[in-house]
């Protein structure tokens, strides 16, 4: 994309020297889409603090926000966002100042750069990553890093409970849900995210959750998501009948609502992965956008319009917004049910339940895979099954196959 | 200097170099009011805990000695503020005692009413804070709404939400509204099926048996050591409730009422209704119990409720007066102790004839209650000790006094 900028800013007179400058053109062009990507994942953010509190207020015979922005509250991110940077911002006297202000940054960075490799819809991804997945759990996880940091940097014992908490909490908790995003990449043979998802097309038949593994592994996943973020009944490193607030207690302000908006964008982030491995990513259960631009093509719009891929794309990525929201709400409505865990049952979940039923899931997918295509990769089943008719109908509308096939071949 | 069973209060010099000193209040969600623990933690595990009360001392005991009886009222509705109603009576009826006091049926009734209902509003705050404590908000919120409707129920009664002064020595303050029992009728309808729904979210949750059953167990010879009272001690197994058991001069006020007192005896609880089974992780005195010995004291409160009610409505005798404002008391001294909904609470009063008493004294059940918490939380972990002290269920008002 920055290539097709930069041959575009040749042509224009006056931008010439900019083109020459590739490194400009590419690093304003990333700003651009990393932009666009915070613009989506913090509205979404923003969207959920109300739905939070909404969705709890429902649960608990509440009505929830109503007076900010009209009868639903519609405003109440807003107010509180801006209640949020008025406050007083507090460094405790007993912390490492520097520690303590980087922590909130790192852990919402940890949450945020994951979302460069995850795929909106085909094609629209800031960094198309052969290795998405693996790129996605690797920073993901760096996300400890921040909270253990701010527990450690407050100099308060409740700060350093909840951190100690978190590190052992999510390190455990990162094998079986390491171990349950292997299952649809075994299914799929390959970690590129847009090619898991694509592999999954047409009708929600074609979702990996459909195999019974992979619908197992998809609780597990949750479980082990909910866990993974912090969310109740898994929320001990701030369990606030216990330690407070945990790592959070002696932040104030802006650098609290950075806590809060990377438990979100981890929430949004699982559940978007999630939506990609198992529940078929763009694709709806009912494919009408393949429907919406075949028709078209048939009222003899070119298949390769710009309009049509745009419009099919947009179709896609609501597909998997609403897909990742309802994840989201699923954690929401665990949150607003269930008491909360103790430590130590918190780890027997882990490493006595997760881990080994992860396991039989992984061995499992691994011998099916085995057992009903030979351990060869689902494009290679699907080439020699219908070899002619695919060709016929590549040629005729440009989309499908092959294309997808020689793409698969690459990585 | 031996480190078994050393004074907590020097523990901070007693530290191993791998153990650590932690505050648990005054300022804590979950401490249940301002209650200072001290704990002495070994990573998650709690080593010591030592209790540390006194912040909302208000000299209740030498105010009492101060005022005249009817005065004082207003100081026991800050005891425990939860359950104003019943401290009230509390009062009431160790100045009656001491005055040979004898009340006339209406006047019962009207207490056992009142003081029932602040029963179940009060086990409802226990029950909340305990979901909460335990990391539920939602029951917290359901317990609060129904709670609401009882102190609207008292707003119409008396004008206060909290601190009622309703029941004073020698009567109540004033007789029901036109429709009252009417009203209560109906929040008795609407309050049933709340607790099937309590029962479900808590009760037979199963995060919530893992978090409270075998946690915090509370041996019977224990629970008798230590003074407990209340459901804590019934929760250990001890079949023991004033409203039965007690002196006549309070057990006459439920003279002609049916109700079952709450207590696993012989492995058995005395109710016939489709409640959830007691689960098998559960051992008898541990957290689960006193909530569950709780909960089944709601219906059997509101079973009272309901025959108040009934008396009530077919009663039509007009209440005297209280007695005056500066009434001389009779020479002499009276001790009652009355079931409150969190234990025994123990009102003294002596007198040398003036109209003030000589000297007041007061009995608190959750300090007792709380006493044992030292003993609940030694080895367990970090976690568990809100899980204990929600389960004591101690209001700080009625500590400290």
């Amino acid at each position: 994309m920055a290539q097709t900028l930069i041959n575009w800013l040749k042509e224009i007179y006056g931008f010439h020297w900019i083109a020459d400058q590739a490194w400009v053109v590419y690093l304003l062009w990333g700003l651009v889409q990393v932009a666009l990507i915070l613009a989506l994942v913090m509205t979404c953010v923003a969207v959920y603090t109300w739905m939070e509190r909404k969705i709890s207020g429902r649960i608990q015979d509440r009505l929830g926000p109503t007076r900010v922005g009209g009868r639903f509250g519609w405003l109440q991110p807003a107010a509180d966002g801006l209640k949020l940077l008025c406050k007083e911002d507090i460094v405790p006297a007993g912390a490492d100042g520097f520690l303590f202000r980087a922590a909130p940054y790192l852990n919402f960075c940890a949450a945020f750069v994951p979302y460069l490799a995850l795929p909106f819809a085909p094609g629209w991804v800031v960094q198309p990553l052969d290795s998405a997945v693996f790129f996605i759990l690797a920073i993901g996880g760096l996300e400890v890093f921040g909270v253990i940091l701010a527990g450690y940097a407050s100099g308060s014992k409740w700060s350093l409970y909840g951190a100690m908490r978190e590190a052992a909490q999510v390190v455990s908790f990162e094998i079986p849900l390491g171990m349950c995003i292997v299952v649809p990449v075994l299914m799929a043979g390959t970690m590129n995210l847009t090619n898991i998802a694509q592999q999954q097309q047409g009708w929600c038949t074609n979702w990996n959750i459909i195999n019974p593994f992979a619908l197992a592994t998809f609780f597990i996943y949750m479980v082990c998501a909910t866990a993974g973020t912090n969310r109740a009944p898994f929320d001990l490193p701030e369990a606030e009948s216990e330690l407070v607030a945990g790592f959070m207690t002696e932040y104030s302000g802006f650098r609290w609502a950075m806590f809060f908006m990377g438990e979100y964008c981890a929430m949004f982030l699982l559940a978007l992965l999630g939506a990609i491995l198992f529940c078929g990513g763009w694709n709806g259960p009912v494919p009408i956008a393949t429907w919406l631009i075949h028709g078209a093509t048939l009222l003899g719009a070119p298949a390769d319009s710009l309009w049509l891929v745009f419009i099919g794309n947009f179709l896609g990525m609501c597909n998997l917004i609403v897909k990742g929201v309802l994840g989201v709400i699923f954690m929401m409505w665990l949150r607003w049910t269930l008491p909360r865990l103790r430590i130590d049952q918190v780890m027997t979940t882990c490493l006595k339940y997760c881990v080994p039923l992860a396991s039989i899931m992984l061995v499992g997918t691994m011998a099916s895979i085995f057992i009903l295509r030979g351990g060869r990769l689902p494009h290679a089943v699907e080439a020699e099954k219908t070899p002619p008719k695919q060709d016929r109908q590549t040629e005729r509308d440009g989309r499908g196959g092959s294309d997808f096939n020689s793409r698969e071949g690459a990585c | 200097m031996p480190v078994e069973r050393v004074d907590p209060d020097l523990v901070e010099f007693d530290l191993r170099s791998d153990e650590m000193l932690v505050n648990m209040g005054p300022q804590h969600p979950s401490t249940h009011g301002v209650l200072r623990l001290v704990l002495r933690t070994d990573g998650e595990v709690v080593g010591d805990l030592k209790p540390n009360i006194g912040y909302l001392h208000r000299c209740a005991e030498k105010i009492g000695e101060n005022l005249s009886p009817r005065q004082f009222t207003p100081y026991t509705d800050r005891l425990d503020y939860l359950a104003s109603m019943n401290m009230n009576l509390g009062w009431s009826l160790a100045v009656e005692k001491l005055l040979g006091f004898v009340p006339s049926p209406r006047l019962n009734h009207l207490r056992v009413l009142v003081c029932e209902l602040n029963r179940i509003a009060s086990h409802l705050v226990a029950a909340g804070c305990y979901g909460l404590d335990l990391g539920s908000f939602t029951p917290f919120v359901w317990c609060f709404r129904e709670r609401e409707k009882i102190l609207l129920l008292f707003e119409e009664l008396c004008g206060a939400r909290l601190t009622y002064s309703y029941i004073t020595p020698g009567g109540v303050t004033t007789d029901l509204s036109k429709g009252w029992l009417a009203r209560c009728e109906t929040f008795l309808r609407e309050f049933e099926p709340v607790i099937d729904e309590l029962h479900a979210t808590l009760t037979s949750n199963a995060i919530f048996i893992r978090r409270t059953a075998n946690i915090g167990v509370l041996s019977p010879q224990m629970a008798v050591d230590y003074g407990c009272t209340g459901p804590v001690l019934r929760g250990s197994g001890i079949d023991w409730d004033l409203r039965r058991d007690g002196e006549p001069v309070y057990t006459r006020m439920y003279e002609g009422y049916q109700f079952e007192v709450i207590a696993q005896v012989n492995g058995k609880y005395p109710h016939d209704c489709p409640y959830p089974a007691v689960p098998t992780e559960a051992v008898l005195g541990d957290c689960w119990h006193r909530f569950y010995v709780r909960m089944l004291e709601v219906v059997q409160s509101m079973k009272l409720i309901r025959q108040a009610l009934e008396k009530l409505g077919k009663n039509t005798e007009v209440l005297a007066e209280p007695i005056k404002l500066r009434q001389k008391l009779t020479a002499g001294s009276a001790y009652l102790e009355t079931e409150a909904p969190k234990g025994q609470m123990g009102f003294m009063v002596v007198s040398d004839g003036t109209p003030v008493p000589w000297r007041v004294r007061i009995r608190s059940s959750s300090f007792c209650n709380l006493s044992v918490a030292a003993e609940l939380c030694r080895g367990c972990l970090i976690a568990d000790v809100p899980a204990v002290i929600g389960s004591l269920d101690i209001v700080l008002g009625e500590i400290d006094r």
